[in-house]
């Protein structure tokens, strides 16, 4: 028997998409002519990465995580101010940040499954208590500032054989990756997804939706503690600094061929949207086009993504609609 | 508004065909003003395809329909009310939070310049109900504090708005209380005297002989008769509804001593929907639930898996006791259910046939036991599914194949007991042959099967006994083999009727 590849439904063009950036990045930027450029660009796209890791596990699963910017920035503005330069409090923060994660997702998750409000609503009201209890605490400018420990995550390198000097981030995001394809491939991850696809087929074959639901917030949560903790260790402290990650990390998630609404698409495929989405970035600031647009392009790629999966809900690239068949059997005129 | 002048139509040879399966060969159907003609048939008869046609809904493919001796040809429903046809279903179409005089204009609302003349069709409506002699409901009244029976009223009202002289009418008591059927009967007698048509589709004897001037009978898509009620007899009725070969191959039913300790048992069991069960399955055992659509047999398989538990009485599994309050508690208990719905509630279509085949195993009984790949081939290869590969998405499979991908789901956790919601609906003649054998099998291994199903021929091919419900509650348990006629005389309450 030849072994073929078998790429979940949905993942190819992403792939597709992912390695032409990479080939124009090597084209337009100097920097890409070794391995280090590329894993400066893995570096700074580990948090983003992570982010629609997390938010991959609530969208496959038919929701929404909306509030995983606001939580990222509650991470890094309270491990500044509870760290506030000391070596010896970086253990504890950081046990306390993932634990925060894991407590947002969790009253994420138990408001979406027990009170039955749409998550899009729960989590957008999430949104704004972080963003409001952070303005409330700091007064609109955080205080304090990161050990060094804490940034080492981010900005830190250690020596790997053969590899040479790799990012600490780039470390994480591999693990966080990994363990993310272990857990899809196992009996929960595929059960998540097939709650996403069929909520009622799930519960009659026994299975806890509920529970389902609420994990896959909690990883969520726990995904962004971990984001906030990478990009704690390049960008600088400010109630700003997640503002807008949600929206990025959807946006990569649905470049990566994950049906909203839940149901279908890969992990791998997301990540590798997150990974296409900071490539694209980085080429166009190459190419001179203002910081300003990003929002623009990230709006068109969404929109394009999901009108993408809807038309050609196929693997075939269609490069125009697929013929709408009449609901109706056709049916002989009558005279 | 109404006329005072009775219309009639005529269908003449109607055919229709779905897909290549016809539905309805060559059907007579004459309506008469002031009449009430009552369209009676076994589920798939073809009577609710009738009723489309009539409606617009569905376009002929043969036949022809006169209204008035004028031949019509309906595009769409909106042809069928202006040649004034309306179909009163069964669904109700009315939004709760208007009020009745907004339900009944909705979308067609009279206009004074630009704004909606609320006070006409306010009057209006009051007109129709009082023309309709129903002082007790007021046009202003929010739908949603009407009773049901009050709500069919305003859908008959919407219907008479639009000049309609020929009302369809799909199961009208189906979602009524006993004590508003009474009402019902009234207002469609009053409709009758007002010079309407009125083709009324049920399987209730009682309501027909108590309602009908004329009865047509459908079965399998053909006409079988027309005739006044005052000339048919219950009997009658009964075997020009059923009354066919039963031609077809079942595998051969269990022997006395193949049968094992009773399995599953309820006594006394019952809810809201359902009552006074006492049903006890074997192992070994095919026991076939009969009854018409709406007698409770889908709500018992709901209440045995814990979907709607029982509240009443008790179930036992193996001989004890249990509290089966969620699908999980049964599942684990080695209860499975093959509902009616393969795709609304059975698979997760979008998924691969082997994550379907593994779900409930993945999903109830996590970690239970090995995930190994050649297990999944195994029990593929023994619901013989035909599929490119185990990874393909069950969406892409015939019915018959995902059916089979169903039983797979359920034959990966070995259950003790199985219920079969309509088995093989809409599914192919090989596909369905190949249900029934593992049916067979499957109680040929022990497990005590429960069998739901509105095919007679199938039922009564597949049981070993036959339990039939009437209006949530067993009417009568049937030996092997039963005829068709006997399965239908209780189902339709006839012969319960006699008794009373």
């Amino acid at each position: 028997m030849t072994w073929r590849p078998r790429l979940a439904e949905g993942t190819a063009p992403v792939l597709v998409v992912l390695l032409l950036l990479l080939v124009g990045l090597a084209i337009v930027g100097p920097a890409y002519d070794e391995p280090s450029g590329y894993l400066a660009l893995l570096k700074r796209a580990a948090p983003l990465v992570v982010l629609a890791i997390g938010q991959y596990f609530v969208i496959v699963s038919g929701g929404f995580d909306l509030s995983v910017g606001a939580l990222v920035t509650a991470g890094v503005v309270i491990a500044a101010r509870l760290i506030n330069g000391s070596e010896s409090a970086t253990v504890w923060v950081i046990l306390l940040v993932l634990g925060f994660g894991v407590l947002v997702g969790l009253v994420n998750g138990l408001v979406t499954t027990k009170l039955l409000v749409p998550s899009f609503i729960v989590t957008l009201g999430m949104l704004l208590v972080l963003d409001g209890a952070i303005f409330l605490w700091t007064g609109g400018a955080p205080r304090g500032a990161l050990s060094a420990g804490f940034r080492m995550f981010g900005r830190g390198a250690v020596d790997v054989p053969v590899l040479g000097k790799v990012p600490w981030s780039v470390l994480i995001l591999l693990a966080v990756l990994a363990a993310a394809v272990l857990f899809m491939r196992g009996g929960t991850g595929r059960a998540l997804v097939a709650a996403g696809d069929n909520e009622a087929a799930v519960r009659l074959s026994g299975g806890r939706v509920d529970r389902l639901r609420l994990l896959a917030f909690v990883l969520s949560g726990l995904l962004a503690a971990i984001a906030a903790i990478l990009l704690g260790g390049f960008a600088s402290v400010s109630a700003q600094v997640g503002d807008g990650l949600e929206f990025r990390a959807i946006t990569a998630v649905v470049l990566g061929g994950v049906l909203l609404g839940g149901g279908r698409g890969s992990v791998v495929a997301a990540a590798a949207g997150a990974l296409s989405l900071e490539a694209l970035f980085t080429l166009l600031n190459l190419l001179g086009v203002s910081g300003a647009l990003e929002s623009a392009v990230q709006g068109v790629i969404i929109i394009a993504a999901v009108a993408y999966a809807s038309l050609g809900s196929g693997v075939r690239l269609r490069l125009w609609p697929k013929q709408r068949n009449p609901v109706r059997p056709a049916q002989p005129e009558s005279s | 508004m109404t006329s005072g002048i009775a219309t009639n139509v005529r269908l003449k040879g109607i055919s229709k065909s779905f897909l290549g399966v016809p539905v309805l060969q060559g059907v007579d159907l004459e309506l008469r003003g002031g009449e009430v003609h009552a369209l009676m048939g076994e589920n798939g008869a073809g009577k609710s395809t009738l009723l489309k046609v009539l409606a617009g809904v569905h376009r002929p493919d043969g036949g022809t329909i006169e209204v008035d001796g004028a031949e019509v040809s309906f595009a769409g429903p909106t042809d069928a009310q202006r040649a004034g046809i309306a179909i009163i279903h069964q669904e109700f179409t009315l939004l709760p939070h208007r009020s009745v005089a907004e339900n009944v204009y909705l979308g067609r609302e009279p206009v004074r310049g630009v704004q909606v003349d609320r006070r006409r069709m306010v009057a209006d409506t009051r007109e129709l109900l009082d023309w309709l002699g129903e002082d007790g409901i007021d046009p202003t009244d929010a739908v949603s504090s009407l009773s049901v029976a009050q709500r069919q009223v305003v859908e008959i009202v919407k219907a008479l708005s639009t000049d309609a002289r020929v009302l369809g009418m799909d199961e009208p008591t189906a979602a009524l209380a006993d004590h508003e059927v009474e009402l019902l009967y009234d207002l469609v007698r009053r409709l009758r005297e007002r010079g309407i048509a009125i083709l009324y589709v049920s399987h209730r004897m009682r309501e027909v002989f108590d309602l009908s001037d004329r009865i047509t009978v459908l079965k399998d898509g053909r006409f079988v008769t027309c005739a006044p009620t005052g000339e048919l007899t219950s009997e009658d009725l009964v075997r020009h509804m059923v009354g066919r070969d039963l031609g077809e191959y079942y595998p051969d039913r269990a022997a006395p001593d193949d049968l094992g300790p009773v399995r599953l048992a309820l006594r006394g069991a019952g809810n809201d929907r359902v009552r006074e069960l006492d049903i006890e399955v074997r192992a070994g055992e095919i026991v076939g639930l009969a009854g018409l659509q709406g007698s409770g047999r889908s709500a018992v398989a709901r209440a045995v898996f814990g979907v709607e538990p029982f509240t009443r009485g008790v179930v036992e599994v193996d001989g004890v006791a249990q509290r089966v309050t969620r699908p999980r508690t049964a599942v684990r208990l080695g209860i499975a259910l093959v509902t009616e719905d393969r795709k609304g509630d059975g698979l997760a279509l979008r998924q691969s046939v082997r994550d379907n085949t593994l779900l409930v195993r993945r999903a109830a009984l996590r970690g239970a036991r090995s995930r190994a790949k050649s297990d999944v081939k195994a029990l593929l290869d023994m619901v013989t599914v035909v599929a490119r590969g185990e990874h393909q998405e069950v969406r892409f499979l015939s019915g018959g194949n995902q059916q089979k991908v169903v039983l797979a789901k359920w034959l990966a956790v070995e259950p003790k007991v199985l219920v079969v919601d309509e088995p093989t609906r809409g599914i192919d003649v090989g596909a369905k042959r190949a249900v029934h054998e593992l049916l067979r099998d499957l109680a040929r291994r022990g497990v005590a099967v429960l069998m739901i199903s509105s095919e007679l021929p199938e039922l009564i091919g597949m049981s070993d006994r036959i339990l039939v419900m009437h209006d949530g509650a067993p009417a009568g348990e049937l030996p092997a083999g039963a005829s068709e006629e006997a399965v239908m005389a209780l189902a339709t309450g006839h012969r319960a009727g006699e008794a009373a």
